[in-house]
């Protein structure tokens, strides 16, 4: 629609994009009051969440695996090049173990996972859509939102926290090679700063906290976007970029209100 | 299975005012019209992913608008539906395609769903193609094997969208042979949306033509085709213009082409 040129214009697209993002929000919040109704699929048909569970959480496994292991170890040379200048190396454990559970385990877990398994569930779902998969499974008195839509959001929402608790796991061990073999630190004292300075409640805590928070803004986001786009080729890529980019923000923007909270207290 | 007073618009844009049709128990009707007039509408509109704007959809004595979800999700088992994309589960394989169904809505024992799915497939002649994929299927095999699926729960009605679209003859004869057969040997209820003249005159008990939302001519094939009415002649025997415009609505011709 025309919305006129100069000042005016501008302001009035600026207002009419404004409404429409507003007015997405809202529709994705009902979408999400419409999935509700399917969560006994949890109970009924499980081996539909598992499966969902091994598509987007298990094949994701290798790409966490490995970023794991790189963050693990770049943290370590970093970690270890700053530290050592204040004679404090043996407190690398430590650094690792806090920086990983706490913010780079959740985070990066969640980016990665929005990336591979996010997309892939937004084009699958917008494909099914674009090909009446979906209009089909309603007209076969199949309710798509419990059969396809649910089992997919929970697969998503249980495996980031996995996966993340995976990803820090993995850092440290990787850190630990570095830094003993490496650096040559003593392997010892790695584990025992770890062991008295990460606390479990705050730490640990948070960090699963923020991966749970993650996996529900992702999932959620992801099935929307799909269920959601247009259903032409054109919609279908639309929906997946915003996907991606939806999540990536709203991971990051979250982290950064969570983490505020968790450090000065509720 | 009767429509009465049905209105329905789409952004505004009028696409059913006052549609009035009745369809017979256990035959075959046709319903037919150019594109864009509204037929897979009047599907969506019977299943019920539509709502109408005013008059309503009986089917079996029950008014589709006003039936709650679950209300709804029943009268549908009782429905099958072959799109004209098939809407096959591309992740499924032929057999788990027709099976769907049977295993969402029944708790069947497994032999008991293989032969049910065998029997089936083995209706529409496709029994040896249980396990291939829909990507591996020609058109007319896979709208086959939408056509078991269709009828896997023993539908009363079954409404098929655009059969006979993109297929090629040999396709077409054989899709036009199960809709009959299947029609008078499961002692179902068809509805058959298209634009394909020959095809419909040959199986349809009765034609409906729709134009402009509205119901423009009706009666038996025979009839129709011996019809006067210009909507009538237009269509079956395709003329490009009639009472259906060549031209989509525009302005003046020359002061188009002389304005800038």
């Amino acid at each position: 629609m025309d919305q006129g040129r100069g000042i005016v214009g501008h302001v009035r697209r600026l207002g009419r994009q404004t409404l429409d993002g507003v007015a997405r929000l809202g529709r994705a919040m009902l979408f999400l009051l419409r999935l509700t109704p399917g969560l006994p699929v949890l109970f009924t048909r499980f081996s539909l969440v598992i499966q969902q569970i091994y598509v987007s959480g298990v094949l994701t496994l290798i790409i966490v695996l490995v970023s794991g292991a790189f963050v693990g170890m770049i943290l370590a040379l970093q970690g270890y090049n700053t530290l050592v200048r204040y004679d404090a190396q043996s407190s690398l454990g430590l650094l690792v173990a806090l920086s990983l559970v706490r913010e780079l385990g959740p985070v990066l877990t969640a980016l990665l996972f929005a990336g591979r398994a996010g997309s892939a569930m937004t084009a699958e779902i917008g494909l099914m859509k674009a090909t009446e998969q979906l209009a089909g499974m309603e007209m076969m008195a199949v309710d798509p939102l419990k059969r396809v839509v649910m089992p997919r959001f929970l697969a998503g929402w249980v495996s980031v926290p996995l996966l993340a608790a995976i990803f820090s796991a993995v850092g440290i061990l990787a850190a630990y090679v570095v830094a003993v073999s490496d650096l040559g630190l003593d392997g010892g004292v790695f584990w025992s700063q770890m062991q008295s300075g990460v606390s479990v409640t705050n730490d640990i805590m948070g960090g699963v906290v923020k991966s749970v928070v993650f996996g529900l803004v992702i999932s959620w986001i992801a099935v929307f976007e799909g269920y959601d786009a247009r259903p032409t080729s054109e919609g279908v890529s639309l929906a997946t970029t915003r996907t991606v980019v939806s999540s990536s923000l709203a991971v990051l923007g979250l982290d950064f209100i969570m983490t505020a909270f968790m450090l000065r207290g509720l | 299975m009767s429509v009465r007073g049905l209105s329905f618009y789409r952004d505004r844009r009028m696409i059913f005012q006052g549609l009035d049709l009745a369809i017979e128990r256990g035959k075959v009707t046709a319903i037919m019209g150019g594109s864009g007039v509204g037929k897979t509408t009047l599907l969506n509109l019977i299943g019920g992913r539509l709502a109408p704007a005013a008059g309503g959809v009986a089917v079996d004595g029950q008014r589709v608008a006003a039936l709650s979800r679950q209300e709804l999700f029943a009268l549908r088992r009782r429905m099958g539906m072959l799109f004209q994309s098939s809407a096959l589960l591309t992740d499924l394989s032929v057999f788990e395609n027709v099976a769907f169904p049977l295993r969402e809505h029944t708790r069947l024992p497994e032999p008991l769903i293989r032969d049910l799915v065998l029997m089936k497939l083995e209706l529409v002649g496709l029994r040896g193609a249980r396990d291939l994929y829909p990507a591996e299927l020609s058109g007319g095999m896979a709208r086959r094997v939408g056509l078991a699926r269709a009828i896997s729960l023993d539908p009363m009605m079954v409404m098929y969208d655009e059969p006979f679209a993109g297929l090629d003859p040999i396709s077409m004869g054989v899709i036009t042979k199960l809709i009959r057969e299947l029609n008078d040997a499961l002692g179902m209820t068809s509805i058959v949306v298209t634009h394909d003249v020959a095809e419909a005159c040959h199986i349809a008990d009765y034609i409906y033509l729709l134009g402009e939302g509205r119901v423009v001519a009706e009666g038996t094939s025979a009839a129709m085709q011996a019809s006067a009415a210009p909507e009538v002649r237009q269509f079956m025997g395709g003329l490009p213009d009639g009472p259906v415009a060549f031209h989509y609505p525009a302005g003046d011709y020359l002061a188009d082409l002389l304005g800038s």
